[in-house]
């Protein structure tokens, strides 16, 4: 077991599959002589050589396009996106074509692309660049999307969407590059579809996904040191599939729930997390959901503004608290 | 008043009528008489498929969007035909043409449009988006130029299984204004991709006449100097010309892994889809001129007539054999069923399709 960055997790989940598959081909912006705009693929070109890590224009439509095109035939292109947010230039590549493919063949035609990058604000790029498309993607079926939080599920997330044979979209977080956590030096994946149990308790529920995940595993803290209060953490993992039964079981034990997400709160990934509730425990809740999305607003600029638009833990143990009241 | 789109054609289109001056092309003079028969056969097929869609649609039987080949036919039937092993096809929704010409079945294509459950895509995909991967046909679909990242991946993927195979990416004259089309065009080009761009080039995006929708040098294929891009210009009522210029560009993806834009002059007869009423955008005079002078089927006809290859016996029971198979398409898309409620949820994952096997995921991935 070792203790490894976010970003050297996401780089030796794709050593070890290029290693594992021949068909498997690092492609997108400054990937390869540059060695990643985040340096995710640092040292790729130089093991695996031009053919398997290929840098590409920017032309995000031309090149998602011409990776699932490639997909088709049975190449399995893991897609680096500086940003999730330039997704939105090649939305009808990702969406209608990766993601109808296989429906609208009547089940011919597969199309195993993963693609990648961070989905994030609060790093103080303004609007454009902050994009969090997960609740966007997920709404589509045919589409699946994971967001790891933690060094070992991002090694065993990105690794099982490199095997996966429909479409796997991965949304990493810049802010989560470089912290550390333990990653065990044998092969593993982590199941897409099932989520984690990162902390145990027994009072209130939060579920949260991505970076949301450490914020509420700080408020967490805060409301036990503080508060006396037992909170269970459920890390969701994978947006779609989405795993359901882990977040009933929780809440049917803790009897509130409280979901933080980093998306703005119109149609968010816990629009759909409190409907489920409402719809299958209800009979078990104390109280109503509660819930922390960033502020309703455009990414603002502001370093000072966007740490306050984003949940932060004295946010999360706010709200917490007013779940538990 | 729109400009007849003819203004763009090339010069031999003003004299159609004679006999084609690529006849003699040695991609043409080694077919052999039974090769020219079913050549022209698969033409007469299109058509009668084509034909009989029409009047499907009009029973009400189709929904959707019907876009139809009619006028068109040399252009898939004269590219497809040089096609081998490793070279695929993929196109936007005018996509009937292409499918029989790799060898989909009437009937299969007819249930498709009728949204049974026999139909090539089993209902789900509908006219505009055949497909028949074991037969190298991917598609069918539906946004303008939406395919051509895809075909230009496809011969990506060709090349990296070092393969001598290409990938013949057809689209409207309309696509080639759309950013993914010029994305697809730079990449093809950067990497050396063995991909045939093909613009199908009738004068219309939809109503919009090319003089009203694009900006060009005198014609669209020639867009591809700017990228460093070979290119050509061929008439697409002439399956002889379309066989031989294509050949070439097939010659440079196969031999030398370079991509090439071929624009063909071709032209439909009826609206851009059914649910046009063609009536605002050109004349009726227009429209005649190509169907007595420039039909692609007739022409073709008449060139096999001359050589001998055909006589008037033969022309006749090969248009009666491909309407009455049309018809047995039609009574098949009838009598088939149509798919259960419980197929709505199937065929969108791979996954759970295939919950027996080893899967990478769990959990809930279709919602209620």
């Amino acid at each position: 077991m070792a203790i490894i960055s976010y970003r050297e997790a996401l780089r030796a989940a794709m050593r070890e599959e290029l290693k594992r598959d021949e068909n498997v081909v690092i492609m997108g912006e400054e990937v390869a002589q540059f060695n990643g705009a985040y340096k995710i693929t640092e040292g790729l070109l130089k093991e695996f050589g031009p053919k398997r890590v290929v840098d590409t224009p920017i032309s995000e439509a031309g090149f998602i396009g011409l990776g699932i095109g490639a997909s088709m035939l049975g190449i399995r292109p893991v897609m680096e996106l500086m940003f999730w947010s330039f997704s939105y230039v090649a939305f009808d590549q990702i969406v209608n074509n990766a993601g109808n493919i296989r429906y609208m063949s009547g089940g011919l035609i597969n199309c195993p692309i993963v693609i990648r990058g961070p989905a994030n604000g609060g790093t103080n790029v303004g609007a454009t660049h902050s994009h969090t498309p997960e609740a966007i993607l997920a709404s589509h079926p045919g589409i699946k999307v994971v967001c790891p939080a933690t060094p070992y599920d991002a090694k065993g997330l990105l690794k099982a969407a490199i095997r996966d044979n429909d479409p796997v979209y991965v949304m990493e977080n810049t802010i989560l590059y470089n912290d550390k956590g333990e990653v065990p030096d044998e092969d593993y994946i982590v199941p897409i579809g099932v989520a984690d149990i990162k902390r145990v308790g027994t009072d209130l529920t939060i579920v949260a996904h991505g970076r949301a995940v450490i914020t509420s595993l700080k408020a967490a803290e805060i409301l036990e040191k503080e508060h006396g209060v037992s909170v269970e953490v459920v890390d969701l993992r994978s947006i779609r599939p989405l795993d359901e039964e882990t977040i009933l079981a929780s809440v049917r034990k803790t009897h509130r729930a409280l979901l933080v997400e980093e998306n703005k709160p119109f149609c968010g990934v816990d629009a759909q997390i409190a409907y489920l509730i409402q719809a299958r425990a209800f009979d078990d809740l104390d109280a109503p959901i509660g819930r922390v999305s960033s502020i309703d607003a455009p990414q603002i600029y502001s370093k000072k503004l966007e740490d306050l638009q984003l949940p932060y833990p004295a946010r999360v143990v706010e709200a917490a608290l007013k779940v538990l009241a | 008043m729109a400009t007849p789109a003819i203004i763009t054609h090339p010069e031999s289109l003003k004299n159609p009528a004679g006999p084609s001056e690529y006849s003699k092309h040695p991609i043409n003079s080694a077919l052999t008489k039974e090769a020219k028969i079913a050549l022209y056969t698969k033409m007469a097929r299109i058509r009668h498929f084509e034909q009989r869609c029409i009047r499907v649609y009009q029973q009400g039987k189709i929904g959707g969007f019907l876009h139809l080949y009619v006028g068109q036919e040399a252009v898939a039937a004269g590219t497809i035909s040089l096609l081998g092993k490793h070279d695929h096809i993929i196109t936007g929704y005018r996509d009937h043409g292409h499918g029989l010409m790799v060898g989909m079945g009437m009937k299969e294509c007819m249930a498709e449009l009728t949204g049974k459950v026999t139909g090539c895509s089993k209902g789900k995909g509908g006219s505009m988006h055949y497909f028949a991967p074991d037969k190298n046909y991917w598609g069918g679909h539906g946004i303008v130029g939406g395919q051509a990242p895809l075909g230009t991946g496809l011969a990506y993927a060709v090349k990296f299984k070092g393969q001598k195979g290409s990938c013949l990416t057809y689209m409207g004259d309309g696509a080639v204004n759309q950013g993914a089309v010029h994305e697809a065009y730079n990449l093809a080009a950067l990497w050396d991709l063995p991909v045939i761009f093909v613009v199908e080039n009738n004068g219309y995006s939809m109503g919009t006449s090319q003089e009203r929708s694009t900006a060009h040098p005198g014609c669209l294929a020639k867009r591809a100097e700017g990228y460093n891009m070979a290119w050509d210009v061929i008439n697409g009522h002439d399956v002889y010309e379309v066989r031989a210029k294509t050949a070439v560009a097939l010659k440079r993806a196969h031999e030398e892994s370079k991509p090439t834009v071929l624009e063909i002059f071709t032209y439909r007869y009826f609206g851009h889809s059914m649910a046009d009423p063609d009536k605002t955008y050109r004349d009726k005079e227009e429209i005649k001129e190509y169907r007595d002078k420039k039909d692609p089927v007739l022409l073709f006809e008449k060139e096999l007539l001359a050589e001998k290859v055909l006589t008037p016996e033969l022309v006749e029971s090969i248009n009666t054999a491909a309407m009455e198979e049309a018809d047995a398409a039609a009574a098949f898309a009838d009598e088939s069923p149509e798919p259960t409620p419980a197929d709505i949820t199937k065929h969108i994952y791979w996954e759970e399709d295939n919950r027996s096997k080893k899967t990478t995921s769990s959990g809930t991935i279709i919602f209620e």
